[in-house]
C-alpha cells in the first residue's frame, strides 16, 4: 500500500467513525459529553500522525478525536468514553475533552491552549532524558491568541525543544471568524517566526502536503534543530461543538467551498489518478468505509454494554494511594 | 540533634532529593543566581548545575505546564516561585490540569508537579507581595498543600511532595527563612495530613499554620503570664487537613481560635471552624474566634502593614475573648518578621 493509501484509508476511518459517533450523538443522547467533532479536519491529524514513530507523543486541545485515532488511539475505549463507561480511555471521567492513550503516545487531550505548554514539557523531559522522541501538539487558531501559546514558543525555541506545534487553522474560534480576533495581515505562522521558530504555511486539507511538511518538521526536531510550527489551514464541516452541519447563516455560503476543499475528497481524487493496478479506487474506498463502519458499530455496541463506573468510585483517585 | 535556618533545611532537602533521584529538577525565576531564592536553591546549583537548577523565563501560566509536561513524562520538577502571588498567573495549568490530572484521566502515573511558593510579609511588601494562597489552592481536590512552620517540616515535606506522585503547593512564608531549628540529617519524609502539636495546653485550642504557629506560640507565653494554658496545634498541611488533631483538642479546651494569614471569608480559618461545628459541635462552650488579615488588600505604608498582619498579642486577646475573660495588658511581644531586617 502507497503512503497515500495509507493516510487515505486512516482518513476515510476516521470520518467514518466521527459521522456514525455525530449520528448516534444527534439521535441517541448518550453520549453526554460536549464533542467537538473532527470532520473535515481528517487531513491534519493523519499528516502529522503518520511522519511520527510509535514512541513520538501527541498531544491535543479539545478537538481531540482525530489526533488521537491517528496516532493509534484504542476506539472501542473512546467510544466508552464518551458514553461515560468504565471501559473509557479516562474510566468515564474525562469524556471527549480528556482522552487519553499513553501505551501508543497520545499523553493527553484537553481544553484550547493548556497542552501547548504541557506537550512542551514532554519535549524538555525527552531532552533532559537524553532520548530522541519528538512530541506533537495539536491546537486550534483560537489558541494561538492565549498567552500559554507565547510563553510556550518563547520557551521552547529558547531551549530548541523537539517540539512540533501544529496549529489547525479552520478559520473560526467558536462561530467568531479570524479576522474578528487577529489583526489583519498578520499569520500565526509568521508570528512564530517572531520568536526564531521555523515554521511553515501548508494547506492542510492536502494530506500529501501536510505528511512531507511534517516529515520535515519532525526530522529537524529530532536532530535538535526543533522547535517547529506547522500552520495548516482547514475547514470543520460540523458546528464547533455538537454533531450538526457547521450551517450558521453567516457561513452559510461557505457550505460549498468547503465541501469542495473536504481532505477525504481530495485524496480520492489523488488516489484516482494513481494507478492501483486491477482494483477501482472507488471500490477500494467503499471498501474502508464499510471496514469502518463495522468497527464502529462493534465499538459503539461494545460501550453500550460496558457498565458505568459504580458510584463507589467516585472518590476513588484524587491522590496516589 | 544539630540546628538549621530554615532556608538551609529546605536546601538541604532539595539537595539529597536531587542525589537520590536524578528526575528532580528545580526551575524558577533566578534560583540560580548569588542569593538562590534566599539561600533554597543556591547550593543545589553548585552541586548539580545549570542542567538541573534552571532559570526560566517569566512565563508562569506556560511554565507551569510545561514543568506538568516533564512530570507527565516522567520527571519530577521542582518549581520555585520568589512570590507565591505570581503563582496566580500559573492556575490554569495547577488548578484545570494539574490537581485532575490522575482523576480525570485515570492516569495512575499522575503528575507530580511540586511548586514552592515564597509568601512576602513585611518592609511593605504590600497587596500583590505578601498574599498567604492556602485557601485558594486548598480548596481544590487533587493538590496537596502544605505550609511548614518549622525547619525540620520544611525539609520533611519538601522530601514528602519529591517523593510522592501528587502534585504539590509549599507556601514558604520569607519570615521563616531566618528561624533556626533541630533537623534530622537524613532524609525523612514528614507525611501530609498529619497535624503538630506545637505547645500542649488545657484552656484554649489555637490552630495556626506556618507563620502564625510561632505567633500562636508567642500569644501562648503570653497567656501563660496570665494564668491561661493554650494549645496550639500547627496543621503542616492544609490539604489534606488533620481534622482529627482539631476534633480531640478541641473536645478537651471547649474554646477554639483560628489563626491565619489569609483572609477570614472562604478561607482555612472558616474550614477548620466548620470542621469543628460540623462533627463536635457540642465541644464548643464559646463561638469560634478568627484572627485574620482586616477584609483590605495588604498595605505598603508602615503603620498600616502593622496594623494588618495578626500577631501574637491579637491571637492571645481572641483567647481570653474566647474565654471570656478581660483583656489584660500585654507586653507586645517582638514580630518572628523583625528577623527580616530588609531592605527589599
Amino acid at each position: 500500500m502507497t503512503p497515500l493509501m495509507r493516510m487515505l484509508r486512516e482518513m476515510v476511518r476516521i470520518r467514518t467513525v466521527e459521522t456514525a459517533l455525530a449520528e448516534l450523538y444527534r439521535d441517541k443522547q448518550e453520549m453526554r459529553t460536549p464533542t467537538h467533532f473532527s470532520v473535515g479536519q481528517e487531513a491534519t491529524a493523519v499528516g502529522v500522525c503518520s511522519a511520527l514513530r510509535p514512541d513520538d507523543r501527541v498531544y491535543s486541545g479539545h478537538r481531540s478525536h482525530a489526533p488521537y485515532l491517528a496516532k493509534g488511539g484504542d476506539l472501542h475505549a473512546m467510544v466508552a468514553e464518551l458514553h461515560g463507561k468504565r471501559t473509557g480511555c479516562a474510566g468515564g471521567r474525562g469524556g471527549s475533552m480528556h482522552l487519553i492513550d499513553p501505551k501508543v503516545g497520545f499523553m493527553a487531550a484537553s481544553i484550547l491552549g493548556e497542552t501547548i505548554a504541557v506537550g512542551t514539557g514532554t519535549a524538555w523531559a525527552s531532552v533532559m532524558r537524553g532520548s530522541d522522541e519528538v512530541t506533537a501538539v495539536f491546537f486550534g487558531d483560537g489558541a494561538a491568541e492565549e498567552g500559554v501559546f507565547h510563553e510556550s514558543l518563547n520557551f521552547a525555541a529558547l531551549h530548541n525543544l523537539p517540539v512540533l506545534l501544529v496549529c489547525e487553522n479552520n478559520g473560526y474560534s467558536i462561530t467568531s471568524p479570524l479576522t474578528a480576533r487577529q489583526p489583519r495581515g498578520t499569520t500565526v505562522w509568521e508570528r512564530a517566526r517572531g520568536y526564531g521558530v521555523s515554521s511553515a504555511l501548508v494547506d492542510g486539507n492536502d494530506v500529501e502536503a501536510v505528511h512531507d511538511a511534517a516529515v520535515e518538521a519532525v526530522r529537524l526536531c529530532r536532530r535538535g534543530r526543533g522547535p517547529y510550527l506547522l500552520e495548516l489551514t482547514t475547514r470543520r464541516l460540523l458546528e464547533h461543538v455538537g454533531p450538526h452541519p457547521d450551517r450558521d447563516a453567516e457561513h452559510g455560503a461557505e457550505t460549498d467551498v468547503r465541501t469542495r476543499s473536504c481532505p477525504v475528497v481530495r485524496a480520492s481524487n489523488a488516489l484516482r489518478s494513481a494507478d492501483l493496478g486491477c482494483e477501482s479506487p472507488d471500490r477500494v474506498v467503499d471498501r474502508w468505509r464499510q471496514e469502518a463502519e463495522q468497527e464502529v458499530r462493534l465499538a459503539v455496541e461494545a460501550a453500550r454494554a460496558a457498565p458505568f463506573p459504580s458510584t463507589s468510585t467516585l472518590l476513588d483517585g484524587v491522590h496516589h494511594s | 540533634m544539630r540546628e538549621l535556618t530554615y532556608a538551609q533545611a529546605i536546601s538541604e532537602a532539595t539537595v539529597q532529593c536531587m542525589a537520590a533521584d536524578p528526575s528532580v529538577f528545580v526551575a524558577g525565576q533566578n534560583v540560580d543566581d548569588e542569593k538562590g531564592t534566599h539561600g533554597t536553591t543556591r547550593e543545589a546549583f553548585e552541586a548539580f548545575g545549570p542542567s538541573r537548577v534552571i532559570d526560566v523565563p517569566n512565563a508562569e501560566n506556560a511554565f507551569a505546564g510545561i514543568a506538568l509536561g516533564t512530570a507527565a513524562a516522567g520527571m519530577r520538577p521542582l518549581v520555585v516561585h520568589t512570590r507565591a502571588d505570581f503563582m496566580l498567573l500559573a492556575m490554569d495549568s495547577v488548578i484545570n490540569l494539574a490537581s485532575k490530572w490522575r482523576y480525570v484521566y485515570g492516569d495512575p502515573a499522575g503528575v507530580p508537579l511540586v511548586m514552592r511558593g515564597v509568601v512576602g510579609r513585611g518592609w511593605g511588601q504590600g497587596a500583590t507581595h505578601s498574599q498567604s494562597l492556602q485557601s485558594v489552592f486548598g480548596h481544590f481536590p487533587g493538590l496537596r498543600v502544605a505550609t511548614p512552620a518549622t525547619p525540620a517540616d520544611a525539609k520533611g515535606l519538601i522530601i514528602s511532595a519529591l517523593q510522592g506522585r501528587d502534585p504539590v503547593v509549599l507556601l514558604e512564608n520569607r519570615g521563616l527563612y531566618s528561624l533556626k531549628g533541630e533537623v534530622p540529617e537524613e532524609a525523612v519524609p514528614v507525611p501530609f495530613g498529619r497535624g503538630r502539636v506545637a505547645r500542649r495546653g488545657d484552656d484554649v485550642t489555637i490552630v495556626a499554620a506556618s507563620l502564625m504557629a510561632h505567633e500562636a506560640e508567642r500569644a501562648a507565653d503570653l497567656l501563660a503570664d496570665v494564668g491561661v494554658s493554650a494549645e496550639v496545634l500547627d496543621p503542616r498541611s492544609v490539604r489534606p487537613l488533620d481534622g482529627g488533631l482539631i476534633m480531640s483538642s478541641v473536645a478537651r479546651t471547649g474554646h477554639l481560635v483560628v489563626a491565619d494569614t489569609s483572609w477570614a471569608p472562604f478561607g482555612f480559618s472558616a474550614e477548620v471552624a466548620a470542621i469543628v461545628a460540623e462533627n463536635v459541635p457540642g465541644a464548643l462552650r464559646s463561638p469560634v474566634v478568627r484572627v485574620t488579615p482586616p477584609d483590605c488588600p495588604a498595605p505598603v505604608s508602615f503603620p498600616l502593614e502593622e496594623a494588618f498582619h495578626p500577631d501574637a498579642e491579637r491571637i492571645a486577646r481572641a483567647c481570653l475573648t474566647a474565654l471570656r475573660l478581660d483583656a489584660s495588658e500585654f507586653r507586645t511581644p517582638r514580630p518572628i518578621t523583625a528577623g527580616f531586617s530588609g531592605p527589599f
